[in-house]
């Protein structure tokens, strides 16, 4: 399916104001305005929007502790994300849960996770629901490649099989399981070559190329669509900061060369050459683009400041539902 | 007939396949996920609201927790709780913590059933009684019934109820008979229950054990010595002013149950108890639990008597608190 302008323009954007927003965190919890952890999801943008492009806000899925990208591609507030990264009460978990644990109900976001795996059982009770409702929406289960060693991957991949989930397991093959390579966590660093023991398609794509990701999802989402079960489709990229920082950013481990060997394939700039070549959007569109996304994010950053920090005696407030 | 319901007499695992079966008739957004049904489920429901899994307890939590999160109000049974804790990371990262985590959003009224406690010669790993780790959690509801109306009446109350709540069935009463209330039977989570009412001693049971406590009230009424048993039912949350009024009424409390005393229930419930004012000031002897010995639990009938709780063992503790309080006379 040929793509429009306006898609084109809102995928570029949506790209940009990813990885704008995570250089802004990064630079937030160096100043100390935001507090934990910080797991920049800089690089990987087109897996994010080029999976969610194929998505409706009843479709839902589950995320990572890199989760931000997935958030705002799938029609998250960035104001609310923000005032959460700031722990004020606006903030979509009204500061009980920060950057690991955002989740946006509304717009089928079901949440990000601090547990490497954790999302994929959740998400197969999100296609179980959908299977259930019988409406045609279907589930993203976005994970890494450190995932894919875990037993709730298997057991999720094996259950979505069985009972024909309508569902996409998205692996975000990053190259690293925190710090350690794939290489070395992995008998087979292929992670799509999983799908065959479960009995489903297992497509790999090049995860930096976001038309690639959007025509590879569309295709697993038709099949759950269609009720013909779930796919594993394995998007490799690269994370170009570090997997995790808290105070300050930690020392790189990784090659320079490896590292500027995958900057040279910056999506967002593969995705802007491609529209400038095709005539879709001009340098001074583009140049717009981006600086709308700087002023959402200045304007996000002051609606967050301009939120109050929850009260204390608020602690026990949302343990339980009535 | 008049207004009061008919009783039966019907068994402790009846009673709670009755449970689920009026639930799934009651709602639709009712469904059940297990390895194994009693009963015949699939003939009533079909397969696919009474679903038969893979044994990946993993995944089947999360799941639960994922269709809850969508609408749906999932039954996920463990069977025994020992196979829960292959699904520990959905438990204690996920199910105890959703809620809050993201800020009350959305509710996950997801219920996790499965048979706990010892006695019946399944030695180590499957005659565990976890309870206390599940309460550790904060976010999660417990109830652990001791009679058949309790079960049916409290799992009800369980899939009706718009958080995790994780329904502990012990295995010694599965076959255990009682009365329970035709129709549509409710017993609210959160409400202790006085099982017998006394004046000198009060016993606070857990599941199996409030039977013997009830049979070692029994046999000390004949001594003279009255005593009121308790069963708190819901562990999660706690109804502890029935507690603190009994015990501000006899002064004296043995806590009866088969897990090992170290961060237990038990502990949880004397932890209760001395901490509020009123009723430290009415104890006249120091709080006696009566538990498991910290050990596996052992597979030979000798040792496993030896390490849960016995009848004997609960009216020494009686005998012992009884004969406290005179020395502080």
């Amino acid at each position: 399916m040929v793509l429009d302008t306006a898609q084109l323009a809102e995928m570029l954007r949506a790209m940009i104001l990813i990885r704008e927003f995570d250089e802004l965190a990064i630079k937030l919890r160096v100043a100390g305005k935001i507090y934990g952890a910080v797991h920049p999801y800089v690089g990987q943008e087109a897996v994010a929007v080029g999976v969610c492009s194929n998505l409706a806000t009843t479709d839902r899925v589950t995320s990572t502790h890199r989760g931000h990208g997935h958030c705002i591609a799938k029609g998250a507030d960035i104001r609310r994300m923000m005032a959460e990264l700031f722990g004020r009460v606006d903030g979509y978990c009204k500061g009980r849960g920060g950057s690991m644990h955002i989740a946006d109900f509304a717009v089928g976001m079901l949440g990000a996770n601090g547990i490497v795996g954790g999302g994929l059982p959740i998400a197969c009770g999100a296609a179980l629901a959908a299977q259930l409702e019988e409406k045609g929406a279907v589930t993203v289960c976005f994970f890494g490649d450190g995932a894919a060693a875990e037993g709730e991957f298997h057991e999720a991949l094996n259950i979505a099989s069985v009972w024909k989930l309508p569902i996409v397991f998205v692996c975000e093959n990053n190259q690293y399981a925190a710090n350690n390579a794939v290489s070395v966590q992995h008998a087979r660093v292929e992670i799509a070559a999983h799908a065959g023991a479960y009995d489903m398609p297992g497509v790999v794509a090049d995860g930096n190329d976001v038309l690639a990701v959007r025509a590879a999802t569309g295709l697993a989402v038709a099949r759950a669509r269609r009720g013909d079960g779930p796919s594993l489709l394995e998007c490799k990229t690269y994370r170009w900061h570090f997997h995790a920082m808290r105070a300050t950013p930690p020392p790189e481990t990784r090659s320079a060369d490896e590292i500027a060997s995958w900057k040279s394939r910056d999506p967002i700039a593969r995705l802007e050459r491609h529209v400038l070549a095709g005539g879709a959007l001009t340098a001074a569109e583009i140049a717009a683009l981006r600086e709308r996304v700087a002023t959402d994010l200045d304007d996000a950053v002051a609606f967050a400041e301009a939120s109050p920090f929850p009260d204390p005696k608020d602690l026990l407030v949302d343990m339980f539902a009535e | 007939m008049s207004q009061e319901r008919a009783i039966r007499e019907i068994s402790f695992q009846k009673a709670l396949d009755e449970a689920v079966a009026e639930e799934m008739r009651r709602d639709p957004r009712v469904f059940t996920m297990a390895t194994d049904f009693t009963g015949d489920p699939v003939k009533e429901f079909g397969p696919t609201r009474v679903r038969f899994t893979p044994i990946s307890e993993s995944v089947l939590t999360g799941m639960g927790l994922g269709a809850a999160g969508c609408g749906f109000r999932p039954i996920v049974h463990w069977r025994m709780v020992t196979f829960s804790f292959v699904a520990m990371d959905q438990i204690v990262n996920q199910a105890s913590k959703i809620r809050y985590m993201f800020g009350g959003q959305a509710d996950f009224p997801v219920t996790y059933r499965c048979t706990t406690g010892g006695g019946i010669g399944l030695a180590a790993q499957h005659s565990q009684s976890p309870y206390s780790m599940w309460m550790h959690l904060a976010g999660l509801k417990i109830v652990l019934p001791s009679t058949p109306a309790d079960a049916k009446g409290l799992l009800k109350s369980a899939i009706r109820d718009n958080n995790p709540v994780v329904s502990f069935e012990c295995s010694r009463l599965a076959a255990v008979t009682g009365p329970v209330p035709d129709g549509d039977h409710l017993v609210p989570m959160g409400v202790a229950d006085v099982k017998r009412a006394g004046t000198d001693v009060t016993i606070v049971g857990l599941a199996y054990y409030v039977h013997e406590a009830l049979v070692v009230a029994e046999e000390l009424a004949r001594e003279g010595i009255s005593a009121e048993v308790i069963d708190p039912r819901t562990l999660v949350p706690m109804d502890i002013e029935t507690v603190w009024a009994s015990v501000r009424k006899t002064g004296r409390v043995v806590i009866v149950d088969e897990a090992p005393a170290t961060c237990s229930a038990a502990s949880e419930i004397a932890a209760l108890i001395v901490e509020d004012p009123e009723t430290f000031r009415a104890l006249r002897a120091p709080v006696r639990r009566v538990c498991a010995a910290p050990v596996p639990v052992p597979y030979s009938p000798t040792l496993e008597e030896a390490a849960l709780p016995n009848r004997d063992g609960i009216k020494a503790a009686v005998y012992g608190v009884l004969k406290e309080s005179l020395r502080q006379l």
